[in-house]
């Protein structure tokens, strides 16, 4: 008697067979038929060729039979619409059916039927349905509006759906009024720039009233609305939170979990003096702890979610810290997140708990458990300094297992806990030289190399280890690579007598055996270094390292800020704002915390630190792998180079290798201090000097002085945005380029986003086509507090060292402060290197036209410019583009000009101005010049000039 | 947030798809071949992160009952909402067929597909308490499926279910019983972290308070407590009155009709009466030898009187150990080599002769000397007392 039967296919024709019980008499027969189709159905079978059999079955008076009629169409409509057109007299009919229920099954079930001409029926009886007098019916049809919006958006909103919808918010029925939230809500979704939800008091007022009366599901439409609300002043968001406070015992954790969302949010307007915040903050940990005895997978998202809440407000659950110890038998995923949360929580307070409890998971048997628990002790030690002895002890003891990956990841840690405390805990090195043969993993590899660089001098045999692991170089990877590299350096700084041989030998692996570029660099960095000055050599590799500090997977407080407005959603699941992930990412607002109105704080940084964190202490990051610029020689990016560094003559548009030149100069010369060190002849790989430039650099830089003195003032693009927030923990920079009176200069705006002051600017160039370079440190005079701005003109010259780069005007630049080090590249004008003497010559101008091949000629258009010939070579001059000869041909008025670049190149042009419209020219560009490259580049410095 | 689930799989152990709902259109299964494949990383079931992303969809998963239900999403929405959301589907289906199987779902699968449809309206849960499902589709049963057969009628209601719109959803109108009746259970539930030497390292109460309320008309049902300052972290059934408890301390609710959980609370370890059992183990292994000793006893500390029984012990050995060679003084054991899980059901304990289990332990040869503390799960039950020293008071 089970409807296991329906399953039972017989031999041959099921699809027959079935459409012959369909067209039955026998109405029992019937129904049977229509619950095999059901069946069928559910398991994935193609059952749409029985469309119109099942259809003809819609008119009964059996509501199952009408029921699973329409199951059958929802699934199939879309793949028949003309056949669906057959059901509609049936739906409008039901629409007006006495019996409720059958009302709103009908408007319902039209709503799910996604057939364009359907819609058009449907519009009539859903304007019914949404003043009927049966709340259930008016609530099926608020929802229905949400569905017919996402068919046809502009039919809803002609037939005025929208404002009836709107209306509803105010029904005497909660269950109403949290479908209209529900479906207002969506519909905003899709067109985030319409006002849909217009919240005020008012509708607050009524949206708080259906809080406590709606179902569990309602609740949560409701609480996930507040939570966009701005309340206008800290009282109403007292008020508010009071009322939404009782949904924290909700049984419903998707309830609780919105519910804290608002808490959140609202908290931010609260004064912390008040007595009401202390009291939130109290409310807001026994639910939090009691998401955690739910199911598995209930647990997880919580758990995402209180990292999150964890970094914004530490002091919700910093008592709480047992519940997140690990029971043996969670599932891995929930495992891994407790781990995180109690590294968050640790403080001088709780640690020789948490150090037992990791001391455990690291005998764990699941190795990604292990490895995280081993890892979580070194960062207790990096962040609970009391603690650091113990923590290194129970590394050792983890050591003394002999379990590989337990060795490995402890020797990962040992080695920022050396970086945190140097020279207190050296004495264990011993026991680590001890594992050396165990190690296979890339990062332990690098780690150990690191500690035998940096402490060569305690350790005996450092040579003799460094050497083992030389033999296989070319089989390590990058990292240890470059690990090797830079301690043997150090080794040989630290012991230069002894290792001369095997410095030479890392030095030629790593320069001429191999084919990586960042390898190479700075390879050939320290071969120069140590060749010119080993003093400073010494200076620079064995600098003091700044200290590190804990926090190193923080999410920066913009995106957290960001994260905490989408609590319980995917993105606080992920920890990426959904613009970053959700498909499509139609319209996603950009969500921020309220601010605080309450007058007697300034910045809430020193709240944020997490409890336990030494405050005032530099916040220094562990640099990540690819964190190259700042990890190279322990170089902290200091005050720029103002003067020329090694090469400045050969200056061309080929490759040019920063080193090429000044290798071979340097060669032989014997280094002082070192004894007589010799290094070998240069690596044939480096490329040879270049010959004669074709314009002398160096010579640029009187001209420049000496320039034409027309105080030409170049055109100026506005400022854009090249280094958001989002992406440098806060600091914004957005910045142009200009030249005047022969100087070019970087206009910068610096933002400061984020919650903490910021200090310590410092800017560099990457070496680049032209060699730009700072021509002064960047001048940041007062700390930047959050949410100031400060605009600086970085002068800058063109005696940096070059690189040709792609696109050829490509800058990238690196921004240090405080913080971080940020990167971020744009492309600057060419005309801002436009020289002032870049007129030429007639009778040169002439040669040189010929001179230049034909296959270096490019042509260009530039439409509707609203100028004439004479505005135009104006328009020009005042960015150093020089008109030499003015001709008209037929009617055409044909410019000749040149203009020079501060490399020397120079560029030829002949412009040909034909009138296009009555009012606007087209300008044709031909461009001629050795370096074709430049072309595409000058046309658009043309284009922009004469646009502007 | 809308169209929050678009589909729904239902997914057994082996890995064969056998129901599909789809709510808005149809997803093809391919799309649960990412769901196969993190399930096949994961290498055991429970091990399935319930969060999943491919390139168009989300996938979020629940594994209950041996079956995975995967619900197919397309836009940002709230995890706990489609997870709570899944439950109950699950919960409803061990409530209409008594049990959330495969095979049971197969055998109803008209019935679970209303079901779905009426719990779910473009992603907006319509009807989720059972009460009113129970008014719109009536559950199988035996009696119905013989007199529907012959009398024709079907399982679907035809009247518009009663407590759908009322201020109270959960409680259907007209209840009538010829013998009124109400029964509460409460359920606690030890969670404690002990470690080698005895001491409690971590400990907390979950407990519940299940209801079966029979009644008829529409009661209005008060419970007060003894000390209702051991409840300060508690989830309530919506039927209560939070602002009565609030400001006195009292349940006050009118109540479902049949059986649902009226509060789930913690009581966190400062409030905790001590632990009633006590385990001594030593297990140990020799260096280079392939076997090792194992003894655990079992007593019971502070039980106030009651006796403690239905004692197992479920001990998770080491990977190394192929076998075991015990005797326990009362009750049997097992051993699966497969997962390496002891069970030994104790039973009851008698203060006079404490239970112990003692014997070898044999290790695969060569092995190297495992972990000589593997975690122990003891579950035992005391009729008539609450741990937390929760008593109740009055009914009114």
């Amino acid at each position: 008697m089970t409807d296991s039967k329906y399953f039972t296919t017989t031999k041959k024709g099921e699809i027959f067979e079935l459409k012959a019980e369909l067209n039955s008499d026998k109405k029992e027969k019937k129904k049977e038929a229509v619950k095999k189709v059901i069946a069928s159905m559910t398991v994935g079978k193609d059952v749409s060729a029985l469309f119109p059999d099942v259809v003809n079955c819609m008119q009964t008076d059996n509501l199952e039979l009408k029921k699973l009629v329409y199951l059958y169409l929802m699934n199939y409509a879309k793949s028949q619409p003309d056949m669906a057109i057959m059901a509609v007299n049936t739906f409008v009919k039901d629409c007006e059916d006495p019996n409720p229920l059958i009302r709103a099954l009908a408007v319902r079930t039209m709503g799910c039927i996604r057939v364009d001409k359907i819609t058009e029926y449907l519009c009539e009886p859903l304007r019914k349905c949404l003043k009927d007098e049966d709340p259930y019916v008016r609530k099926t049809a608020a929802v229905c509006v949400a569905k017919l919006h996402d068919i046809n958006a502009q039919l809803v909103e002609d037939q005025g759906f929208l404002d009836t919808l709107k209306d509803l918010i105010s029904d005497s029925n909660p269950m109403v009024v949290a479908n209209a939230v529900a479906a207002l809500s969506e519909i905003a979704e899709s067109h985030p720039s319409s006002n849909l939800l217009d919240l005020n008091p008012q509708s607050i007022n009524k949206l708080l009233t259906a809080l406590n009366e709606c179902t569990e599901w309602g609740q949560i439409f409701i609480l996930d609305c507040l939570a966009n609300y701005t309340p206008k002043d800290d009282r109403e968001a007292q008020s508010i939170c009071e009322r939404v406070t009782p949904r924290l015992s909700h049984a419903n954790s998707a309830v609780v979990l919105s519910a804290v969302k608002v808490l959140m949010k609202f908290m931010e307007m609260l004064s912390k003096d008040l007595d009401y915040y202390g009291t939130l903050l109290k409310k807001l940990a026994p639910p939090l702890v009691t998401l955690l005895s739910a199911e598995p997978e209930l647990q997880y998202v919580a758990l995402r979610n209180i990292n999150l809440i964890v970094q914004k407000r530490p002091e919700i659950l910093k008592h709480e810290m047992k519940v997140f110890f690990v029971k043996y038998n969670d599932p891995i995923y929930v495992k891994l997140e407790k781990l995180d949360i109690m590294i968050r929580l640790a403080s001088q307070a709780n640690i020789a708990q948490v150090l037992a409890e990791l001391k455990e998971y690291a005998t764990e048997v699941d190795v990604d458990f292990v490895r995280k628990a081993v890892r979580a002790i070194g960062r207790c030690a990096i962040k609970v300094e009391q603690s650091a002895e113990r923590c290194v002890s129970t590394l050792l003891d983890l050591i003394q297992t002999k379990v590989n990956y337990v060795v490995q990841e402890a020797i990962v840690v040992i080695k920022d806990i050396f970086r945190k405390y140097p020279n207190k805990y050296e004495s264990v090195i011993a026991t680590l030289c001890e594992n050396l043969d165990s190690l296979d993993e890339p990062e332990a590899r690098a780690a150990m190399i690191w500690i035998v660089g940096e402490y060569a001098e305690r350790i005996d045999n450092a040579d003799e280890l460094l050497e083992s692991f030389l033999e296989g170089f070319h089989d390590e990877s990058t990292q240890v690579q470059l690990q090797l590299l830079t301690a043997i350096v150090k080794l040989f700084l630290k012991k230069p007598t002894e290792t001369q041989e095997l410095v030479q030998q890392v030095l030629s692996l790593a320069t001429q055996d191999s084919d990586n570029p960042d390898l190479r660099d700075r390879g050939y960095i320290y071969w120069r270094l140590l060749s010119t000055d080993p003093v400073a050599a010494k200076e620079v590799v064995l600098a003091e390292k700044p200290l590190i500090s804990e926090e190193t997977d923080l999410i920066e407080p913009t995106l957290l800020d960001e994260l905490i407005c989408y609590i319980g959603t995917l993105a606080s699941v992920y920890h990426k704002p959904p613009s970053a992930f959700v498909e499509g990412g139609r319209g996603v607002v950009h969500k921020s915390l309220p601010p605080r109105t309450a007058s007697n704080e300034s910045t809430e940084s020193p709240e944020t630190a997490p409890a336990g964190a030494p405050t005032g202490e530099q916040p220094d990051v562990i640099p990540t792998q690819g964190d190259l610029l700042g990890d190279l020689l322990n170089l902290d990016l200091g005050p720029p180079v103002s003067g020329p560094p090694l090469t400045t003559s050969s200056v061309q548009m080929g490759a040019v290798d920063l080193l090429g030149g000044g290798l071979d100069s340097l060669m032989g010369d014997e280094p002082e201090g070192i004894g007589d060190t010799n290094f070998g002849a240069p690596p044939p790989a480096a490329p040879a000097r270049v010959g004669a430039p074709i314009g002398s650099g160096l010579s640029d830089l009187f001209d420049l002085t000496s320039g034409v003195g027309t105080l030409s003032g170049s055109y100026v693009p506005p400022k854009a945005v090249w280094l958001p927030a989002m992406k440098a923990k806060g600091l914004e920079i957005s910045g142009t380029f200009t030249r005047q009176v022969g100087s070019i200069s970087m206009d910068l705006q610096l933002t400061n986003k984020a919650l903490q002051v910021m200090t310590d600017f410092a800017i560099q160039f990457n070496r680049n086509s032209f060699g730009l370079a700072p021509a002064a440190p960047l001048q940041v005079h007062a700390p930047l507090s959050p949410n100031q701005t400060v605009e600086i003109s970085l002068p800058l010259n063109t005696v940096g060292s070059v690189m040709k780069m792609d696109p050829l005007n490509n800058l990238q630049v690196a921004v240090k402060n405080n913080i971080d080090i940020f990167y971020f590249s744009t492309l600057y004008p060419l005309h801002i290197l436009f020289v002032e003497d870049g007129k030429m010559d007639r009778q040169m101008f002439l040669a040189t036209w010929k001179d230049i091949p034909n296959e270096n000629e490019a042509q260009f258009q530039i439409r509707d410019c609203s100028l004439n010939a004479e505005a135009v070579s104006t328009k020009l001059q005042s960015s150093n583009i020089f008109t030499i000869a003015k001709r008209n041909v037929e009617g055409q008025d044909m410019l000749y000009q040149s203009l020079k670049l501060t490399n020397g190149i120079w560029v030829l042009a002949e412009l040909r101005i034909q009138p296009g419209n009555p009012s606007f020219m087209d300008l044709e560009l031909s461009l001629k010049c050795r370096a074709p490259e430049v072309s595409q580049h000058v046309y658009q410095a043309y284009e922009t000039i004469l646009k502007n | 947030m809308a169209k929050m689930i678009h589909s729904l799989f239902l997914i057994n152990c082996s890995g064969d798809i056998f129901l599909e709902k789809h709510w808005k259109s149809v997803v093809s299964q391919s799309v649960c071949d990412y769901f196969f494949e993190a399930q096949e990383k994961a290498a055991d079931v429970e091990n399935v992160p319930p969060v999943i992303s491919t390139p168009h969809h989300y996938l979020i998963s629940i594994y209950r009952d041996k079956l995975f239900f995967v619900s197919v999403i397309q836009t940002e929405v709230p995890p706990l909402f489609v997870i709570e959301f899944l439950h109950r589907v699950a919960d409803t289906f061990q409530d209409y067929f008594g049990e959330c199987s495969e095979a049971a779902i197969k055998d109803n699968v008209v019935i679970v597909y209303e079901l779905l449809e009426e719990m779910l309206d473009n992603g907006f849960p319509l009807a989720t308490e059972s009460n009113i499902l129970k008014e719109l589709i009536k559950p199988p049963t035996i009696l119905r499926s013989v007199v529907n057969s012959i009398t024709g009628s079907s399982n679907v209601g035809d009247t518009l279910p009663t407590g759908q719109l009322s201020n109270i959803p959960w409680r259907r109108a007209g209840v009538k019983y010829t013998n009124n009746e109400a029964y509460f259970d409460v359920v606690e539930e030890i969670d404690a972290i002990i470690d080698k030497s005895g001491s409690t390292v971590f400990a907390e109460i979950q407990g519940v308070i299940d209801a079966c309320i029979k009644l008829s008309g529409m009661p209005d049902l008060s419970l007060s407590f003894m000390n209702p300052r051991l409840l300060d972290d508690v989830s309530f059934h919506p039927c209560i009155r939070f602002k009565r408890w609030e400001s006195e301390r009292v349940l006050s609710f009118i109540p479902p009709d049949g059986n649902f959980r009226l509060i789930s609370y913690r009581v966190s370890s400062q409030n905790l009466v001590a632990i009633p059992v006590y385990v001594k183990h030593s297990i140990s292994f020799k260096e280079n030898s392939s076997c090792g000793r194992f003894d655990i006893t079992i007593g019971p500390k502070q039980n106030m009187g009651k006796t403690i029984e239905g004692i197992t012990v479920t001990v998770h050995m080491p990977k190394v150990v192929l076998n075991m060679n015990l005797t326990p003084t009362q009750g049997s054991y097992t051993f699966d080599p497969v997962t390496k899980v002891l069970m030994w059901d104790v039973g009851k304990i008698t203060p006079q002769k404490l239970p112990s289990l003692k014997g070898l332990v044999n290790l695969q040869s060569g092995a190297p000397k495992p972990e000589e503390n593997p975690s122990l799960n003891i579950q035992f039950k005391i009729q008539q007392l609450a741990i937390s020293g929760k008593k109740c008071l009055a009914w009114v």
